[in-house]
């Protein structure tokens, strides 16, 4: 808990966010803060600026150690001096989300109007808020227009709203496992971690901050819940199978008697302590609001009319949250639109997780076409 | 083959939108855009090659044209290029069909089975011809519905396809077949260009 409730907030950069911002709940907020990173540094053309946008548990701490929880930084496979976002060579920039538990304006955060933590008195964010909220921060770090964007999951969503919203704001895109709307099964999913973290009687109708504690059994289950959808079948069978942990015989009894239990335990158990039970809730709940075609009436066409962003889409084969079919999908709208895409499938037995992981074909990608588009960006601002 | 990209480039006016189907490693792509400074995208099955020209810089989409070309629009390209692929295909029709919708106009370059040096591979050794343009034994070729120039030729009448011209290439020249030097450029064309509206 210790981690959760006392940031030590000289290691987190913050932005105020001054101007008024409408959320789509139709709410107008403004002054509330923007928790953010960077790695590497702006050059003198500006033309070496990637933004990265984080998934549903991730923060802004992308590369090296994270000064909080003192793991390393959730994309540290991609990104890093020498990695496939190479930050000796470009300037890395990533926000944590509005709705977060990073040290940006969420749910556990002081509602300057009762001196207490928001709760559920938070409004309800879209991903669309969260992304013109982090587009503030391009001017605060006077950047007209991006190298490259990219994001996985949530965070490939948050980028193809970001293409829509502010269209040609940066040069090139790669979203990545990701889909324009949240399935039915995506949404399915979300709503039985949202009911687990609801259902434990700690939770008190979001009111727990108060009380200085925190719903961990419910919010266990909940990333529990997530990472069974982030692995594949076959990745799972070849990492657990039947194994059993540290024992020769069953125990009889309802321990975990499995690797892959006890792995889930462990996973969901290590989460809590850095992680806050309501922004999970408004976090899913934007994923599951999002849905752009519905924000062009319909038309997921006009979402990348007049697109001179170069997209790369890229897919994993066994990723069953955020399908090839889904990914395509999101390729065929963006043709249909005239835009300049390219699309690759990376074969991997490593499920969703493949973006996070050490998954080599991905990160040759992915640094190939980073790589490529800077020559022509240069070229470009020539 | 360096002169089959050149009578291509040829083909194309500067500043139009192409698609190529099947772009392979994107050689065709990069020949194109040096030439012609034209937007050029890539469709390609293979994932090898689809990584190399997404290295190159070059806008590629993995997918299957057998399958996969209803999801460019209807007249979305100037040019659709197929180079060499259209014998590998299950449904040739089909797929010529698709690219006619797509590209205002279409590039279609196919292996001559009437070739010289394939007619005499069969008629004199009694064997498949394995050349450089068809360099697989009959056991793993790709290729399920090989065709002659002429053969191409008589399809695009017979399905009131417009053919706008047809360029042979062989060893050391490239040359217009018209209807009248039909017959002699199937004997001595390894490949047949063939511009269609």
């Amino acid at each position: 808990m210790a981690g959760l409730f006392f940031y030590m907030s000289e290691k987190i950069k913050k932005l105020n966010v001054s101007k008024p911002l409408v959320l789509d709940c139709k709410k107008t907020v403004k002054d509330f803060p923007l928790a953010y990173e960077t790695y590497g540094s702006l050059n003198k053309n500006k033309d070496n600026a990637i933004l990265i946008f984080h998934a549903l548990t991730g923060d802004q701490f992308v590369s090296g150690t994270n000064p909080i929880t003192k793991k390393d930084g959730w994309w540290v496979t991609a990104v890093g001096p020498g990695k496939a976002i190479d930050t000796n060579k470009y300037f890395v920039i990533c926000a944590n989300v509005i709705g977060g538990c990073m040290g940006s304006w969420g749910p556990k955060e002081i509602d300057k109007n009762t001196n207490e933590a928001y709760g559920l008195n938070f409004p309800v964010i879209t991903i669309k808020d969260m992304v013109k909220s982090q587009e503030t921060l391009l001017d605060h770090l006077g950047i007209d227009k991006l190298l490259c964007a990219t994001g996985g999951s949530m965070g490939g969503m948050q980028l193809l709203q970001f293409c829509a919203s502010f269209p040609n704001k940066t040069f090139s895109a790669v979203p990545i496992a990701c889909s324009t709307n949240h399935s039915a099964q995506n949404i399915a999913l979300n709503e039985l971690a949202r009911q687990a973290i609801m259902a434990d009687p700690v939770w008190d109708n979001g009111k727990y901050l108060k009380k200085n504690t925190q719903p961990k059994n419910g919010l266990a289950v909940a990333r529990m819940v997530g990472h069974i959808s982030y692995l594949s079948k076959k990745g799972m069978q070849e990492k657990f199978g039947r194994k059993l942990q540290e024992k020769a015989e069953y125990e009889f009894s309802f321990d975990a008697d499995f690797q892959v239990e006890s792995y889930l335990r462990h996973q969901g158990f290590a989460f809590v302590e850095r992680f806050d039970a309501n922004s999970i809730l408004y976090i899913t709940r934007a994923m599951d609001y999002f849905d752009l075609s519905r924000q062009f009436k319909g038309g997921l066409v006009d979402a990348f009319k007049n697109q001179k962003t170069k997209f790369l889409i890229i897919s994993f084969s066994s990723d069953w949250l955020y399908t090839t079919k889904e990914n395509k999908d999101t390729v065929i709208a963006l043709n249909s639109a005239g835009a300049d895409v390219s699309f690759a499938e990376i074969k991997t037995d490593k499920g969703h997780d493949s973006f996070l992981v050490n998954e080599p074909e991905f990160l040759k990608t992915l640094k190939g076409f980073i790589d490529s588009m800077h020559i022509k960006f240069k070229n470009e601002k020539k | 083959m360096k002169k089959e990209f050149r009578v291509i480039a040829d083909l194309l006016p500067r500043n139009i939108r192409v698609l190529d189907v099947g772009c392979g490693d994107g050689s065709l792509m990069s020949h194109l855009i040096k030439e012609k400074d034209i937007e050029v995208r890539g469709l390609e099955i293979v994932e090898e090659n689809v990584k190399k020209c997404i290295y190159k810089g070059l806008s590629v989409i993995e997918g299957n044209a057998e399958t996969e070309l209803n999801q460019f629009p209807t007249k979305s390209f100037d040019f659709v290029i197929l180079s060499q692929t259209l014998q590998a295909f299950y449904n040739p029709e089909k797929v010529l069909k698709d690219l006619l919708r797509i590209g205002k106009s279409v590039i279609i370059s196919i292996p001559n089975f009437g070739y010289w040096k394939v007619r005499t591979s069969l008629l004199i050794f009694g064997k498949m011809p394995v050349t450089k343009t068809l360099p697989n034994s009959w056991y793993n070729t790709p290729n399920l519905h090989m065709c002659t120039i002429k053969d191409f030729f008589d399809f695009c009448i017979e399905k009131k396809i417009n053919i706008n011209k047809v360029v042979g290439v062989n060893e050391e020249t490239t040359s217009e077949i018209k209807k009248s030097n039909l017959e002699i450029k199937n004997l001595f064309s390894k490949v047949g260009i063939f511009l269609l509206k």
